[in-house]
């Protein structure tokens, strides 16, 4: 047991100073006091206000646009389109941004729409005025001449043949290879391990599940807002809040054809992202107004701009069938995966076909995956972006499994867990995971083991995964003469990464937290650095931290042979202190440092990373209790516990925080949360009212366990756990609704009426709650 | 010598339904011009000739590794090969 809220399970045998202990964020006080400075506070000399007109329809042609009266109205400065964009060298070119590629064409269309608009909230022009009620008033007058176009708005509607088409041209791809077919399914892939067919064969029993989830936003609290500046040597010049600055600075050159060099992205504080804030949406077409008036122009979005004009996380249709033998070992299992990437294709699907599997050892699988374009806003990430819809199958079909071999849902999944060593069903092998161990924790915790009385009560348990990655960062450091260090990283800081990086720096010099000041970096004052995405940055940019360490104890050491009038290799470093190996001299990092402006001037150390082994996935499992009101259908969560393997906790309160912000998004994401859409592609809930977010009153404390399976690949043992909690919450609170009231769901999210149309039924489809 | 996971899409029409093929290679370079040779058509789905890399929507992993090595990447005699999609919107990079 730590301190804290939560507990914690530690499978190494390591030893630290400074990590997994709990010291305060350097950006706390700041943050809490409203000094921190986020993208709307942006304010410079002669700023002008833009404002961005959408599109009313989900599916039109544009046949023109007058923007002649909108230019006229006093205050009113610049008026753009998507014709002020440069047109791409051609159709297929692609920029690669590091957590993906992208096609710019498609990029610059969803900034600025061109010959269709492809969901209602498309932008299709862009005012600047002195006033924000100018830019208003001239959004207004901006005539577009539209030709309605009947939209598709469901995926399976959409796989149609006769469904219409977003873009003509568009023909499904396979894996590198164009299958001609014109449709809206961009492309399709099959993962396909051992034998399916005999697989089934030697199944005794089988569970199938069909289910189909919903749309669903980041939820960010702070909206999406952009201020740009165009400098007439050609410099441009980008205030944004983003989850990578020089993410967007690829973006937004690729998309006003520039080169990476004249664009400096200054990444502001950061109020939520998810996965939702890597895609550029603003700055370009502040960027463009900015040319055209020699002024800065910022623009923000509202609410119902950031719910229909960004990208949120796919609506999905899963099936999944699979088979055990009479022992409980999985023998099959088979999945059909199709996601709406909306307007554009570039869903998370292929993720999703990796993933649902990835529990458990299926000897046996075949896994076909789907992306198709929808009239919705380009889907985007969201914290394990795809893990969550496909567990949500898999799990659901895991307790029938159980059930029908009268296992218990846990012991039978223990039977079957993916440990190292274990083939996905897209061919990797496992290095060492935590799978068992969270588990194990799960069935050992006071929380599983404790009793759940009470009429309409439940329990459920689901176990999730998300793959974590690598990718480049790069950390500078300069020593203080004090004995502090500036510590400059690329990485923008959702989560209190700050710290996190801090820490592991400090843990290498033996050094206190508190001694690091870090700060993020913008384009101009740090080595490339890729998103803070994927649960990369403790473990990535931690790593880069701890390389500049080493760049600092390696210069430390020649300082101390200067003042010792030594030879360094008679210097060595331990426990913050730097001695002579005789041992006849001895001096703490702090002592040396306030020699350095005698022995050679400054001390900046670097560190830069791009892991490529090693970086180790994450899995969570969930406990969740449940009360169902019979009457009304409303679901109480009762009680909630998310055990994660972290691989080390650097500061355990930001990794319970992940888990608990995890939780409570898929929480939200299975009991309330859905874009609900009219039938002609309109969303019906774009205010925080309508669209309902799980809040504190809401739900219990999150009870969190972080289990620590060290991980082989980082210098500390970090695995990533930004994502992987968002996983399992649908599923856990499914099975536990079933357990309470025998209503077995297949569509998220999981409201009232569905549970009341259920109880009436006994089961539930698809259609019944609607 | 390395061992090729062959994507299920090209498996019946490049290596008549074999899951895995062995073939010669000290970098993914030098094994995708193997593959070449004995089963042809898989370079042109896998490079992008134009810049002699693999291809933007093609992720290759060695050892259950993705690399930003690419064609470049070394591969040990024992090694596995995988050719994964590149995923947008999340991460190209599963492990």
């Amino acid at each position: 047991m730590a301190d804290g809220n939560g507990k914690i399970r530690d499978f190494g045998d390591r030893q630290y100073n400074v990590i997994g202990t709990r010291p305060i964020r350097h950006d706390g006080t700041d943050k809490v006091t409203g000094r921190a400075v986020y993208g709307g506070d942006v304010r410079l000399p002669g700023l002008l206000y833009g404002q961005v007109l959408r599109s009313p329809h989900a599916h039109a042609r544009i046949r023109s646009i007058d923007t002649g009266r909108a230019a006229q109205v006093p205050g009113v400065r610049a008026v753009v389109t998507g014709a002020d964009l440069p047109a791409p060298a051609s159709d297929d070119e692609i920029v690669d941004l590091g957590e993906g590629p992208a096609r710019i064409k498609h990029m610059r269309d969803n900034v600025l729409a061109t010959d269709k608009a492809l969901y209602r909230g498309h932008a299709v022009a862009a005012v600047a005025a002195t006033t924000l009620h100018a830019a208003e008033e001239a959004l207004a007058l901006i005539e577009v001449d539209y030709e309605v176009l009947p939209p598709a708005v469901d995926v399976l509607d959409a796989m149609r043949d006769d469904a219409p088409m977003l873009h003509e041209d568009m023909t499904t791809q396979e894996f590198g290879e164009d299958t001609g077919r014109r449709s809206n399914i961009a492309s399709h892939m099959r993962h396909e391990l051992g034998d399916l067919a005999r697989g089934f064969e030697e199944a005794a029993v089988t569970a199938e599940a069909e289910v189909h989830t919903a749309t669903v936003h980041q939820g960010y609290i702070e909206p999406h807002n952009g201020t740009a500046t165009w400098s007439p040597d050609g410099h441009l010049t980008v205030w944004t809040s983003t989850q990578g600055a020089f993410t967007a600075q690829k973006q937004i050159a690729a998309i006003l054809g520039l080169p990476v060099g004249k664009v400096r992205v200054v990444p502001q504080e950061i109020g939520g992202g998810f996965g939702g804030k890597i895609p550029s949406y603003l700055e370009p077409a502040a960027a463009l107004l900015s040319r055209e008036t020699g002024q800065p122009v910022k623009i923000i979005m509202t609410r119902a701009d950031c719910f229909e004009g960004t990208g949120p996380t796919p609506g999905s249709c899963v099936r999944v069938k699979i088979g055990a033998d009479t022992s409980g070992k999985l023998t099959a299992g088979e999945a059909w995966i199709a996601f709406e990437a909306g307007a554009y294709p570039g869903s998370p699907v292929f993720a999703a076909a990796m993933c649902v599997f990835s529990c458990y050892d299926f000897p046996n699988a075949v896994v076909d995956s789907f992306d198709v374009v929808v009239n919705k806003p380009r889907s985007f990430a969201y914290r394990a972006p795809g893990s969550t819809h496909v567990a949500f199958a898999v799990e659901k079909a895991m307790d029938e499994l159980a059930e029908k071999l009268g296992k218990d849902p846990v012991e039978f999944r223990l039977d079957n867990v993916a440990v190292e060593g274990t083939r996905r069903s897209d061919g990797i092998v496992y290095p060492r995971i935590g799978a068992r161990e969270c588990l194990e924790v799960l069935r050992d915790s006071e929380h599983y083991r404790s009793a759940l009385e009470g009429p309409n009560r439940g329990r459920g348990i689901a176990l999730g995964y998300w793959f974590n990655v690598g990718l480049k960062s790069a950390v500078t450091a300069s020593v203080n003469n004090d004995g502090t260090v500036q510590l400059v990283e690329g990485s923008t800081d959702i989560g209190g990464t700050r710290t996190s990086v801090a820490m592991q720096f400090a843990e290498a010099l033996g050094l206190e937290a508190e001694d690091i000041n870090p700060s993020v970096g913008d384009t101009s004052a740090i080595g490339y650095t890729d998103v803070t995405g994927g649960s990369r940055v403790t473990y990535a940019t931690g790593w880069a931290a701890y390389e500049a360490a080493q760049d600092v104890k390696d210069q430390m050491i020649e300082r101390a042979a200067k003042v010792w009038e030594v030879d360094p290799a008679q210097v060595e470093f331990s426990d913050g202190a730097f001695r002579t190996t005789d041992g006849s001299q001895s001096m703490h990092f702090r002592e040396l440092a306030g020699k350095i402006d005698d022995t050679g001037g400054p001390v900046v150390g670097s560190g830069s990373v791009d892991p490529e082994s090693g970086v180790g996935g994450s899995f969570a499992a969930n406990i969740a209790d449940v009360e169902v009101d019979p009457e009304t259908g409303k679901t109480t969560v009762l009680r909630f516990t998310v055990i994660q393997d972290a691989g080390k906790a650097i500061h355990p309160s930001y990794v319970e925080g992940q888990m608990q912000g995890g939780s409570v998004q898929g929480i939200g994401w299975g009991l309330n949360e859905e874009y609900f859409y009219t039938e002609d592609g309109r969303m019906a809930n774009s205010t925080f009212l309508d669209y309902r977010i799980p809040t504190t009153l809401d739900l219990p404390m999150i009870e969190t366990i972080i289990v620590e399976v060290p991980n082989p690949g980082h210098p500390y043992g970090v695995r990533g756990v930004g994502e992987a909690s968002i996983a399992p919450p649908p599923a856990a609170l499914a099975a536990a609704i079933k357990s309470a009231t025998g209503v077995s769901l297949n569509e998220l999210p999981m409201r009232p009426d569905r549970i009341t149309a259920g109880l009436g039924s006994g089961a539930i489809s698809m259609a019944a709650g609607d | 010598m390395p061992t090729v996971w062959v994507p299920t899409p090209w498996r019946d029409k490049l290596t008549g339904g074999r899951q895995q093929v062995e073939v010669a290679g000290e970098t993914v370079r030098q094994v995708i011009e193997s593959l070449e040779t004995q089963y042809p058509g898989f370079r042109q789905r896998i490079v992008d000739e134009e810049r002699d890399r693999i291809r933007p929507d093609i992720a290759v992993s060695v050892d259950g590794e993705v690399s930003a090595e690419g064609m470049r990447r070394q591969v040990g005699a024992s090694s596995e090969v995988h050719f994964l999609p590149a995923i947008s919107g999340g991460s190209n990079r599963p492990r």
